[in-house]
């Protein structure tokens, strides 16, 4: 059992949870993610370790409640507890010094694990250039901490209600029009803005590292669920990801893999709501 | 009284109910059963039926006991070679092991030794009696098994015996390795039996860890140098699904068997919603392999709904690896086998799912050195199966991530450990390893057998360090 020791709730929707996990704070790293399993009856879902205290033995995740097995998790209050937490999983960021100018964007959610990834560069003695993006000023999330580990932070509004108008995209092209010598990009996010941010520096030549979210089970490598099409490869993301070079990964291939269960999370989002008695009346 | 030349059948569901719930197929043997089929063992003075078992329990003296209705005589006996009774009584190929070597299968059928361990097992089971709890010595020495399947259960209860501290590392977030989520509930049943298995070697005093990754929580050097285990026996399996490598296998409704299996016997997908893990299976569904796993995934399917399951192998009926109980379960379930085809592209519509299977007919060459005759494509023979799911069961590799964490353990070409054949020691001091990681997809109680070999040897080992 893994206990909650902080719960916040940061913007509509999307939860910040401090949570007692020893073992695993001593040996993540920026890039790593967890699976965890909210009770006995629960489906095994993978979230990235949006930050970790190796001296208060714990991890910080990071989520929107977006269908049952997100608001099951959300329910949860401080001092509660998740049955299953199994991590750090996956390939850790290649965080280095000398790497140069590392531009580090996160679409809505996807700031959260961008951050850890975004301190470990700084820390490693990097310039690093923040770019947030959000549908809107209320949805925007860990801006203070981002700004924190950052030489220049740089916030997109879809609608234009803070920072310049626009996706994370049109703040990217003003870097390089001003002349920035870019080394390095991350970027971590929906999968449509995952792609334009490939497909935007793919002719740039400019190296960029995506972390991919596909659907998965076990998370260590035994059932391929999460496999992905990367270049001529099919990889599997939990164990040879989760990050993969963008320029190289077919979205499309896995925005349709990630629909395989819409229908389904549908039933069970509805299932679950008629469970905690909400949704009964309408 | 004439002996009989066959076995007391087996009572079991009928394919037409058993073909649409997950309840266990085959229901066991009363007492007056199993009594009436140990009488058929003729206490042979030199028993061949031991030579086959790989654990080799002491088969003629506990069918000796059930014949005299001495059934906790009976489970003792077994249990002083085994760990997991009503485990392997039910998913041993006995054909192959203790029951081939039984002089009546020379006329007629062997006696059912494994419906006999089961039996003795079961009914043990049934009362639920206290398990005695190990007193360990102060100075107990503590021994790490990294996996909780059945090499790393078997050897665990071993170490345990003998007195050592054993801590297992699991990566799921429940033990059993294949028990729990490859071998489905209608023939191996989880709550009543695996999960009871288990919690008998908990009580005895192995601890066991769950949700435990080695090689990203902690490395074998690591459990070695700073967690105090002067021991490491690694027993993780061939968890690693294959794939054809042929084009669409990446489309929607393409699965792993591995997945198809965990998703609905460790996951429970087969209760959903109420359990919130959800599996997809279609009207047709081809599964693409000849082993046990294709049989279990095929089986599965039909439970979940499918309409039409296909069973696609590549050669004929006679070279079907699985075993012959569960191909004739599966025939009698409805199963369509569709021999000598073999897959060579997943066919997908314009949205990304699978629409059809397209296969190539086979035919089997003369037998090759090894006595195996190989399958040859026939040359424009292709044709299409119309499915809505492919379950791809062609076999499992090793998972890479323990051995590619530890320096100084050897590995051969196909990722498996190697290990010294008669101990199971690997080329790292202090470090065994046993079962499938070692020898490729093989049996449950190969995997057993190879982990109380290698508990022998730590046990010699740490006596001598």
């Amino acid at each position: 059992m893994f206990k909650i020791l902080e719960k916040k709730e940061l913007s509509p929707g999307v939860f910040r949870m401090v949570i007692d996990a020893p073992r695993i704070a001593k040996k993540t790293q920026p890039g790593q993610f967890i699976i965890e399993r909210v009770d006995e009856e629960s489906e095994r879902i993978p979230l990235t370790v949006a930050d970790f205290d190796r001296e208060k033995g714990t991890i910080t995740l990071i989520f929107q409640a977006v269908g049952a097995s997100t608001e099951l998790l959300a329910e949860k209050k401080e001092g509660e507890s998740i049955l299953n937490l199994v991590g750090p999983l996956g390939k850790p960021s290649e965080v280095a010094e000398g790497i140069g100018t590392v531009v580090c964007i996160g679409g809505g959610i996807g700031v959260a694990p961008v951050y850890p990834i975004a301190r470990a560069m700084k820390e490693a003695g990097n310039k690093v250039i923040s770019i947030m993006g959000a549908r809107s000023k209320e949805i925007l999330i860990m801006e203070d901490e981002m700004r924190a580990v950052s030489d220049e932070t740089i916030v997109t509004t879809d609608d234009g209600t803070y920072g310049i108008k626009g996706f994370v995209t049109t703040a990217l092209g003003q870097l390089v029009e001003r002349g920035e010598k870019i080394d390095r990009v991350y970027a971590i996010g929906p999968v449509v803005m995952m792609k334009s941010v490939a497909d935007a520096t793919r002719p740039l030549a400019l190296p960029t590292v995506v972390s991919l979210n596909p659907v998965m089970v076990d998370g260590t490598g035994m059932c391929g669920g999460c496999r992905v099409q990367v270049g001529t490869e099919t990889k599997f993301a939990c164990v040879d990801g989760p990050e993969f070079d963008g320029h190289l990964v077919d979205f499309n291939a896995l925005r349709t893999r990630q629909g395989m269960y819409r229908d389904m999370e549908a039933e069970a989002e509805k299932e679950h709501k008629c469970r905690i008695g909400l949704g009964r009346d309408s | 009284m004439a002996l009989s030349l066959k076995k007391h059948p087996m009572p079991e569901q009928a394919p037409e109910v058993r073909a649409h719930n997950f309840e266990e197929v085959a229901l066991g043997y009363d007492e007056e059963t199993a009594v009436a089929e140990a009488e058929r063992c003729l206490h042979c003075k030199i028993p061949q039926c031991r030579k086959g078992c790989p654990v080799g329990i002491d088969i003629p003296e506990f069918i000796a006991k059930i014949k005299e209705r001495d059934f906790d005589g009976a489970i003792a006996k077994i249990k002083e070679s085994s760990s997991l009774p009503a485990i392997c009584g039910r998913v041993c190929p006995q054909e192959n092991q203790c029951e081939k070597h039984c002089v009546l299968a020379n006329k007629g059928e062997a006696v059912a030794i494994g419906r006999l361990e089961r039996f003795a097992a079961d009914r043990e089971m049934a009362q639920n009696r206290p398990v005695e709890p190990i007193h360990y010595a102060d100075d107990a020495k503590k021994v790490a098994v990294i996996g909780a399947g059945p090499a790393g259960l078997a050897c665990a209860g071993d170490l345990a015996r003998k007195g050592y501290r054993v801590t297992i590392f699991e990566a799921l977030h429940t033990a059993g390795g294949v028990l729990s989520y490859g071998i489905p509930e209608f023939r191996l049943p989880k709550e009543k039996i695996v999960k009871k298995e288990i919690a008998n070697l908990e009580a005895m005093g192995v601890k066991i860890e769950l949700d435990s990754v080695i090689g990203q929580l902690y490395t074998v050097d690591e459990l070695m140098q700073e967690e105090g285990f002067e021991a490491v026996f690694v027993g993780t399996g061939a968890g690693l699904p294959r794939f054809m490598e042929i084009p669409g296998e990446n489309l929607n409704g393409v699965y792993s068997a591995n997945e198809f299996l965990t998703r609905c016997n460790l996951m429970k997908a087969y209760q959903f919603p109420k359990y919130g893990t959800p599996i997809r299976v279609g009207k047709k569904v081809a599964v693409v392999g000849g082993g046990n796993v294709a049989m279990d995934a095929a089986r599965t399917a039909l439970r979940l709904g499918a309409e039409h399951v296909y069973i696609v192998y590549r050669r004929g009926e006679e070279e079907l690896p699985a075993r012959r109980e569960e191909v004739l379960h599966a025939k009698a379930e409805g199963i369509d086998f569709r021999l000598l085809n073999n897959p060579v592209e997943v066919v997908g519509d314009d949205k990304g799912w699978v629409k059809a299977i397209r296969c190539i007919k086979m035919e089997l060459g003369e037998p090759d050195a090894s006595g195996r005759r190989s399958p040859k494509a026939v040359e424009g023979s292709e044709f299409d199966l119309e499915v809505d799911t492919v379950v791809m069961a062609i076999g499992q590799g090793p998972n890479p991530i323990v051995a590619s964490t530890t320096p100084g353990m050897e590995t051969n070409k196909r990722g498996n450990i190697v290990v010294d054949p008669e101990t199971g020691a690997t080329t790292k001091p202090g470090v065994f390893a046993g079962g499938d990681i070692v020898t490729g997809a093989a049996t449950v109680i190969l995997a057993m057998g190879a982990g109380k070999k290698a508990a022998a040897a730590i046990d010699e080992y740490l006596k001598n360090k």
